[in-house]
């Protein structure tokens, strides 16, 4: 099977959810000759590449950046064909506006899933190459002679047999007359310059002084700001508010209710519309699920561990036979708790609106997603509506929902013609996310006289994402998306181990918690339950964990090249020091193999966790010294959630408010990372996700090693390792 | 009406005495790179400097702060971004979304004030501020080379 991430490449449905009666919009593929055709005056040389005459190149950059480095990647893919001179690059986003009015010829605006890169990199290259073919064709064409006698060397054009030059920056005009051409040939990676450099990133320097503008920054003149509360009961709505109690308090210009679950103050400043909105009496009807709690979550979790019902991944040979074979039958059960994303900078989005137009102003994983919302919330076709993309002050999968999008342009139409900011609070943040969602895992294993692995079920119990956000890609009811990392044979990720009996299966049991794409998303967990039970399986067998894996590994030598590289680098064959234990993981996720062993010891009931041995191999590399950032960044998302993540709730709603409660990794806490990038070649994975689902088993395998201990209900923060 | 010297300008502002300073900076100075993030001193995102000291600013009421105390933010930290700090988190390349940066940068100037060779062990009891991004190791490195920089120059 394939897994369901290349869902959205055909028949591409724009919208933040099928529900909302999303606008289908066909995607052919974008690079196409009448993509290509020029629609806009030079000096665009086509829709990827802007040249300017002081030789200054804008590279147009359809996906988000939200710190993934996205930005300068997607740039170096163009700048290599193009063959300009790095050193005048700039980028834009183009609108979703302007994708859909040019038959999207930018392709897909959605950054998740860590394919940024690896599912546009064909495109933007053939966008630079073609741009560079029409360059050189309008030297050719003044100078009277043929493309071919010509070369390009850093946006200078030189015909060596005349000896004459020219640059990009006086040929950008006339390329943009050119014809493009047909099909162009892609470099060879050997021959690569800019690609798989570590260049420093495009959007550094303006972050240093805070002049960098994100959402909450904007402001317009005559902006009106708002607040928001929602009904923090999952199915609940509001029962009754007193808008009269706070609408002369003082900037208050108006209190709104949006729809059956949220209401909203707007006011001349940010603050006095939150202070108003504190002061507004609220009473919420606490609807059907006000008895849903992590107890009777976890309950009806426990029961899918059982169950005969199960969508099946995998069913190779026989386990139950095995189990009742007469070997070694081992059995432990894990969980995982839902998560906040909790992106630094809250939800927000500004919008405008007139019976006319709409245009929204919004950090956001997918522009086009944002159109959609907003199109549909203003009650306007399409193309009356556009969305200004700002970068995102970390994404991590919230940014791809589009409801703060929604609510800013409900509150706009309450004041026609004037900007309206909306920024939710840290709390309504945290009442109202699209939780990583909850799973329970109920592994089994046999183990024959040798202690080899003959047999394996892995019943993944738990919630669905996609039945609850895309059931259009549901495949016959089951959620493919559940399995990550585990199958057989996906790019996207295949398990590494071969198991003569291997059964994977899935009870769904979906709670009314509203799930999420969460950074890493299923192979978090996954990998959790798989790697944490082998070192539970090699402890029984009395087999060295690294031995245990390798044995099961000689089928899939990537997973098992970046396992060694790690085991090597952490120093697995030699004693660790004095009190300091080793654990190790891996998985592949996201098209990219990756491992990670740990060192940690425990004194006084408290883990340090000293140091992080990282590989991956992510097929090709675009920009090392940005694949180490997302490696390092990997871990304080991972462990934050083994260590610290945990939504519980209580009375149908989320139980933590704010970073108090919701406690994340610190500077403190932080282990060194060293990172091994090591790229095979042959493939594009991605680099901004996989790494977070071993930072969890490397860990927790380390953890006991040191202790005995073997924790599998997370967080860690509930378990007394004294 | 509240009276403030910030980045070394003194400023009238027409305010609630309650508002956080925070929001002062941001809506009525229009100085957005102190950031919101919790707004209940948690993460540091909105830290600035009061006569030097690193204050979360998000809790601190405006009428707390006295017109001659030296308000810094950000924006007054250098006039260029050359700031010690500025370029080694430029050297590092720190900031990955961003968003937390200026007010990890202002927590460290803070710091490297009051201690301008912090150990390990310092900057792990005063950077407390909170980066969902991961970006801790290379704020630590950056420290480290922004306090041998000033260590050396002085
Ligand atoms: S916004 Fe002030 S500490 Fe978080
Ligand atoms: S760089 Fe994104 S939160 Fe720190």
């Amino acid at each position: 099977m394939t897994i369901a991430t290349n869902v959205s490449r055909r028949n591409f449905l724009i919208g933040s959810s099928a529900a909302m009666g999303g606008f289908v919009l066909g995607f052919h593929v974008p690079f196409t000759k009448e993509a290509l055709a020029q629609t806009a005056l030079p000096p665009e040389v086509n829709a990827w590449v802007v040249i300017k005459p002081d030789d200054t190149v804008v590279i147009r950059i359809a996906r988000s950046e939200m710190g993934q480095g996205t930005l300068t990647g997607l740039a170096q893919l163009v700048a290599e064909e193009l063959e300009c001179d790095w050193s005048k690059v700039t980028t834009e986003y183009p609108t979703p506006g302007q994708n859909v009015a040019r038959d999207r010829v930018w392709g897909n605006f959605s950054t998740g899933g860590s394919r940024g890169i690896r599912e546009s990199h064909d495109y933007v290259r053939q966008g630079g190459a073609a741009a560079r073919h029409m360059l050189v064709a309008a030297a050719a064409a003044e100078w009277d002679v043929t493309a071919s006698e010509c070369s390009v060397d850093k946006g200078v054009i030189t015909h060596g047999a005349s000896n004459r030059t020219t640059t990009y920056g006086a040929m950008a005009e006339a390329a943009a007359k050119q014809t493009p051409p047909g099909n162009v040939v892609l470099k060879d990676p050997k021959d690569w310059k800019i690609v798989g450099q570590p260049l420093p990133r495009l959007d550094t320097v303006e972050k240093l002084t805070g002049k960098q503008i994100y959402g909450t920054d904007l402001t317009f003149p005559g902006m009106l700001n708002a607040a928001v509360k929602a009904c923090p009961h999952f199915g609940g709505k509001i029962a009754s508010f007193d808008a009269a109690a706070v609408s002369s308090m003082p900037g208050v210009r108006k209190v709104v209710q949006l729809d059956d679950v949220t209401v909203g103050v707007i006011a001349d400043t940010w603050w006095r519309a939150k202070t108003a909105l504190d002061a507004l009496p609220v009473t919420w009807d606490e609807g059907p699920n006000k008895d849903v709690s992590s107890a009777s979550i976890a309950e009806m979790l426990k029961e899918g561990l059982e169950a005969d019902d199960a969508f099946v991944l995998r069913n190779e040979g026989d386990v139950q036979t095995q189990f009742s074979g007469g070997g070694k039958v081992l059995s432990a059960v894990y969980a995982f708790p839902y998560q906040n994303h909790a992106t630094m900078e809250p939800m927000n989005a500004t919008a405008l609106y007139t019976t006319e137009r709409c245009e929204v102003w919004a950090p956001t994983q997918n522009g086009e997603a944002s159109l959609a919302a907003a199109a549909e919330a203003a009650g306007l076709p399409i193309r009356q509506c556009d969305v200004h993309k700002v970068h995102l002050g970390g994404g991590f999968g919230r940014r791809g929902m589009q409801d703060y999008v929604r609510q800013a342009v409900q509150l706009a139409r309450e004041v026609p013609g004037t900007h309206v900011k909306l920024i939710w609070s840290r709390e309504e943040d945290m009442l109202h996310g699209a939780y990583h969602p909850t799973t329970q895992c109920k592994m089994t294993g046999a183990l024959d006289a040798e202690g080899n692995l003959t047999a394996l079920h892995m019943r993944i119990s738990g919630q669905s994402i996609l039945a609850s956000v895309r059931p259009e890609a549901m495949q016959g009811g089951m959620d493919p998306v559940v399995f990550q990392g585990l199958t057989q044979n996906s790019p996207e990720g295949h398990l590494a181990y071969t198991i003569p009996n291997l059964r994977i299966d899935h009870a769904m049991r979906n709670p009314p918690v509203p799930p999420g794409f969460w950074r890493g998303v299923n192979l978090n967990q996954n990998a959790i339950y798989m790697e944490c039970f082998l070192d539970e399986l090699a402890d029984a067998a009395g087999v060295d964990p690294l031995e245990f894996r390798r044995k099961l590994m000689v089928n899939h030598p990537k997973h098992l090249a970046v396992l060694n590289a790690a085991a090597e680098g952490i120093g697995w064959d030699k004693p660790a020091a004095e009190g300091v234990h080793r654990g190790l993981g891996q998985i592949m996720g996201f098209g990219s193999y990756v491992a990670a062993a740990a060192e940690v010891s425990v004194a006084d009931g408290r883990m340090k966790i000293h140091r992080i041995v990282a590989a991956t191999d992510p097929g090709h590399q675009v920009n090392p010294a940005q694949i180490e950032r997302q490696v390092e960044g990997s871990f304080v998302y991972g462990l934050s959630a083994a260590l610290y993540g945990e939504c519980t709730i209580g009375n149908g709603r989320v139980e933590q408010e704010n970073f108090d409660t919701y406690e994340v990794l610190r500077m403190a806490e932080m282990p060194e990372v060293e990172t091994i990038i090591m790229p095979s070649g042959g493939f594009w994975g991605g680099v901004g996700e996989p790494t977070i689902a071993v930072a969890a088993p490397a860990v927790l395998n380390a953890l006991f090693a040191a202790t005995g201990k073997r924790i599998r209900m997370l967080p860690l923060k509930n378990h007394d390792l004294a | 009406m509240a009276r403030l010297n910030i980045n070394g300008q003194d400023r009238e502002v027409d305010v609630d005495p309650d508002t956080p300073l925070l929001w002062v900076i941001r809506e009525q100075l229009g100085l957005t790179g102190t950031k919101f993030a919790c707004g209940v001193a948690q993460c540091g995102a909105c830290t600035i400097h009061i006569d030097g000291i690193a204050t979360r600013s998000c809790v601190m009421p405006v009428s707390a702060v006295a017109p001659e105390q030296k308000i810094l933010t950000i924006e007054g930290l250098s006039p260029d971004g050359s700031h010690p700090l500025q370029k080694a988190w430029l050297a590092h390349e720190v900031p990955q979304c961003g968003y937390c940066q200026a007010g990890m940068i202002m927590a460290a100037a803070g710091l490297l004030q009051q201690n301008p060779n912090p150990s390990d062990e310092d900057i792990n009891a005063e950077i407390t501020n909170i980066c969902r991004c991961g970006t801790y190791n290379r704020v630590r490195a950056a420290i480290k080379e922004a306090a041998a920089d000033t260590t050396n120059a002085g």
